[in-house]
């Protein structure tokens, strides 16, 4: 294909360009340096002859105005001459395009992004902590009410989440309860062998799975994979208006979506640490047996004076407020949602970091309390 | 104007499963002119834009785009075939991570790498000029602007490589009736400054009266084309119920 061009001139002391062939967007990078390098100072009189033009896209049309209005920056009267009429047209609508438009943010320095940064970032923490202090009383509100008049709890939907968050995660907390079991025992037992001490990892195994690892493990799993569910769930009946729906019917957003959720989770968190307790020992008996020597008689022996019920309502009593920490985080972070599903995707990620990192929060406050209580 | 067409197809057949949705199907569309394409939901309008811009492959039949034919191209050919047409989605389907400036530049970066940064920059704000959007909206996101300004965005998007064939997807769906005839005009104003031919899929009776030279109306997975007076004249009655309803009389003044 042809290439568009000028020729540059000078008739009685004035600038002629005599443009030819296609004037577009495909011959624009050449014309752009081309027209780039014209020189414009000192120039009283510039014409630009358009005779020859076969074609004009608006990349053409641009260049050309671009370039009158340069020449006539810089002094010089200009004209245009033999503009074919289906081209005068787009030549006006250009011209009267040519307006300022912001393509970009005003850029800053890199201090003073960084301090926007901190400030809004810490903006932004206090303000959710105080968004979810409030979701926190809402629902607790609901919640007394809801026990006021126990009818009006969804029995039906608390059941499905139940299974939802519970039986259906005891697969994957159970295998990953089992592997951290095996992981704790081998570890131990490289460790106490050299003392001697290889039965202590029986208590080892016992007291860290008891107290902490069980319920973390199954806290975690469910943060994972409840938590993010509840957001998205929530959050797509956001973006499809149902929760508007709900609020438009009377009903209260709370009560129908947030308390089956809650209480389904509060229910089943326990009974899933547990289960994680006892695929943990499982795994750590099994990797006794093998590592160690140690029967699972022995094992049961060992573990009968390591261990009292207390160490395990030490680890289980944090369970239902785990719990609650999630199915709230979850809920909160769903009910956050508006319009795009871009913004689910955004807050179902931040369900899950806010969830953990609570439970760990909380998790720390725990030990605390009980090293105080001396338990 | 010659009357050359643009896009000729021939033969189209595009089913899904056992449903038919076109069945022999044959159009032209002439240089310069704006076409309009109704139908009833379901009879394959965006089907079709699909099919013509290569985002279906249908079953059978033949599609040529400016004398080459769009269906066996092969991949570089395909890919310049496609800097000849600009498409404005029905929602404008920026790209929600870009700014409109960027989403603008999107088609020269990927497409005309030669141009400089600062051309790029310049035919950027002329295509933000161009389609009417306010000065301050180069810099904004997609999730910042209102649907109207959306879909001029996408429009300036779409006329980044100053394509000749426009496609256009119910263009004034979900706009109110000012903003409606105000893109309505900026289609129309567009057109014949840059001398565009412009494929519409649309439902605003407002619009096809306003801007469309030709209608095609999908049919019996068939379409007949002809100006507004020769489908009042056809005797068929989903025809006649398009634009003869109480709708239509108001909006066409017949």
């Amino acid at each position: 294909m042809a290439e568009g061009g000028f020729t540059t001139g000078t008739v009685d002391g004035a600038l002629v360009l005599a443009l030819h062939g296609p004037w577009t967007i495909a011959s624009a990078p050449k014309l752009d340096a081309a027209l780039d390098r014209l020189d414009a100072r000192g120039i009283a009189q510039a014409t630009i002859d358009m005779g020859q033009v076969e074609t004009l896209d608006s990349a053409g049309a641009w260049l050309i105005h671009r370039t009158l209005a340069r020449l006539a920056g810089a002094g010089a009267r200009t004209e245009t001459r033999n503009v074919p009429e289906a081209l005068a047209g787009l030549l006006a609508r250009v011209a009267e395009a040519d307006r300022p438009v912001e393509l970009r943010e005003r850029q800053h320095g890199a201090l003073y992004n960084l301090v926007e940064h901190i400030g809004w970032a810490t903006l932004t923490f206090f303000r959710e902590t105080r968004a979810l202090t409030g979701f926190f009383g809402m629902t607790v509100v609901v919640i007394l009410r809801t026990l006021a008049r126990p009818g009006r709890l969804r029995v039906t939907a608390t059941v499905s989440h139940m299974e939802q968050v519970g039986l259906n995660a005891l697969p994957i907390v159970g295998l990953l309860s089992f592997l951290i079991g095996v992981v704790i025992a081998y570890q131990g037992a490289d460790q106490l062998r050299r003392f001697g001490a290889e039965i202590f990892t029986v208590n080892l195994i016992g007291v860290s799975v008891l107290r902490e690892l069980g319920i973390l493990i199954a806290a975690i799993i469910i943060a994972g994979r409840s938590g993010s569910a509840f957001t998205a769930q929530i959050g797509t009946m956001k973006v499809n208006q149902e929760v508007d729906a709900i609020q438009a019917l009377g009903l209260d957003p709370i009560e129908l979506l947030v308390l089956p959720r809650l209480f389904a989770l509060v229910i089943t968190l326990p009974l899933t640490a547990l289960f994680a307790n006892v695929m943990g020992l499982t795994g750590g008996a099994l990797m006794s047996l093998f590592a160690l020597d140690i029967s699972p008689g022995a094992f049961l022996r060992q573990l009968h004076d390591a261990v009292s019920l207390t160490t395990l309502f030490v680890g289980l009593v944090k369970a239902p407020v785990f719990a609650f920490v999630i199915a709230l985080v979850g809920c909160y972070c769903g009910l956050k949602v508006q319009g795009s599903a871009e913004s689910v995707g955004r807050l179902t990620t931040q369900s899950v970091v806010e969830s953990i990192f609570l439970v760990m929060i909380v998790d720390a406050a725990f030990s605390i309390l009980f090293s105080y209580l001396g338990i | 104007m010659a009357a050359e067409p643009v896009i000729k197809v021939r033969g189209l057949v595009n089913r899904f499963g056992r449903q038919v949705v076109h069945d022999g199907l044959d159009l032209d569309v002439l240089r310069g002119e704006v076409i309009g394409v109704v139908g009833g939901s379901g009879t394959g309008k965006s089907v079709l834009l699909r099919t013509i811009i290569g985002l279906n492959r249908p079953a059978a039949g033949s599609i040529e785009v400016l004398g080459r034919d769009a269906l066996h191209a092969g991949e570089a050919e395909a890919k310049e075939l496609r800097t000849h047409w600009g498409v404005l989605f029905q929602e404008g389907a920026l790209f929600s991570s870009l700014t409109v400036a960027e989403n603008v530049q999107v088609p020269m970066k990927e497409h005309a790498e030669q141009i400089s940064p600062k051309l790029r920059d310049e035919l950027a704000r002329l295509k933000i000029n161009l389609v009417g959007l306010a000065p301050d909206a180069g810099r904004k996101f997609p999730s910042e602007l209102s649907g109207g300004m959306k879909k001029r965005a996408g429009l300036a998007r779409a006329l980044a490589l100053d394509p000749e064939i426009l496609f256009l997807d119910e263009p004034t769906a979900g706009l109110d009736p000012i903003g409606a005839a105000d893109f309505d005009s900026l289609i129309r104003n567009l057109q014949q400054s840059l001398g565009l031919t412009v494929f519409m899929v649309t439902h605003d009776l407002d619009s096809l009266h306003a801007i469309c030279d030709r209608i095609a109306v999908l049919i019996d997975r068939k379409i007949i084309v002809g100006t507004l007076q020769d489908h009042l004249a056809n005797p068929h009655p989903w025809v006649q119920a398009y634009f003869r309803g109480p709708r239509a009389r108001v909006a066409l003044g017949a």
